[in-house]
């Protein structure tokens, strides 16, 4: 090359962007539990999770400069890995599939339910709540439509606040509320339904 | 007369997602100090939500953590 000898500051500016970038990567893997688990839950299976978490890490190395310091990072893996979860056309339907729900049931159903199970009278809810295995809890997730579990699974599992779920999956706040309201009741639903009557 | 038990039923998840505002928190907690019955009820729910959190937690392969670490840029690149 017949480009002249780089300047000091030129070095300076490598090294620093070097050192900006290792420690972008640093802070990335160290997220990469809290990915893995999202991933999870939002796909099939573990190699697909696994794929996914893969894919995602490296496009954030290769644009690693399109994060802004300061930002929520983990916000930002998730965005990436939720975008290319859509591009894998695991959504064939973008409509939520809308489960028939009674409205009108309040939201204490599945713990009288339960308790209903429970052979003495006014039990402890932890007597209640060992009615409910750990699979049962797997399968009942497992069934609730995508759309409201993508939302479960970022806000009750992920930790993530209501806008940051909202910038990751691209829908308003409201949007993230009213899944988030409705999945945890299908959720609810489906544990129920698990239960002997 | 407002029924304390139903609109305590309406509150929790808000008051569990700390979505209420303070005067409702108030009012929530001075119904769940008085009725085991919802208590019990809101108890139950924080536990499930901790139960849904804990029985779908699967660690990350170790396989896959050190692929993750392998995309990394070379120090010496």
């Amino acid at each position: 090359m017949s480009e002249s000898a780089p300047t000091a500051a030129d070095t300076r500016r490598l090294a620093e962007e070097a050192r900006a970038r290792v420690r972008f990567e640093e802070e990335a893997l160290d997220l990469s539990d809290q990915v893995y688990r999202v991933a999870r839950r939002l796909v099939g299976s573990r190699e697909e999770a696994e794929d996914l978490v893969q894919q995602t890490y490296e496009r954030a190395f290769r644009s690693w400069k399109q994060f802004t310091p300061g930002t929520n990072l983990r916000a930002w893996l998730l965005r990436i890995l939720t975008n290319l979860n859509i591009d894998r056309g695991r959504r064939q339907q973008r409509t939520p599939q809308t489960t028939t729900l009674d409205n009108e049931a309040g939201d204490y159903f599945l713990y009288n339910k339960l308790e209903a199970q429970v052979p003495e009278e006014n039990p402890d809810e932890e007597r209640v709540i060992e009615k409910l295995s750990q699979d049962s809890i797997v399968d009942a997730l497992a069934e609730v439509p995508h759309d409201f579990r993508d939302v479960i699974v970022l806000v009750d599992i992920g930790e993530f606040s209501y806008a940051d779920a909202s910038q990751i999956l691209d829908i308003p706040m409201g949007t993230v509320m009213s899944r988030l309201h409705r999945g945890r009741r299908i959720l609810k639903k489906n544990l129920a339904d698990g239960v002997a009557a | 007369m407002i029924d304390w038990c139903d609109k305590c039923e309406e509150m929790m998840q808000p008051y569990l997602d700390g979505a209420l505002s303070d005067a409702e928190v108030e009012q929530a907690k001075h119904h769940l100090e008085q009725c085991s019955w919802c208590a019990k009820r809101y108890h139950f729910e924080e536990r499930l939500r901790h139960y849904v959190r804990v029985a779908i937690s699967e660690p990350m392969s170790a396989e896959l953590k050190a692929k993750l670490s392998a995309l990394r840029t070379p120090l010496d690149a």
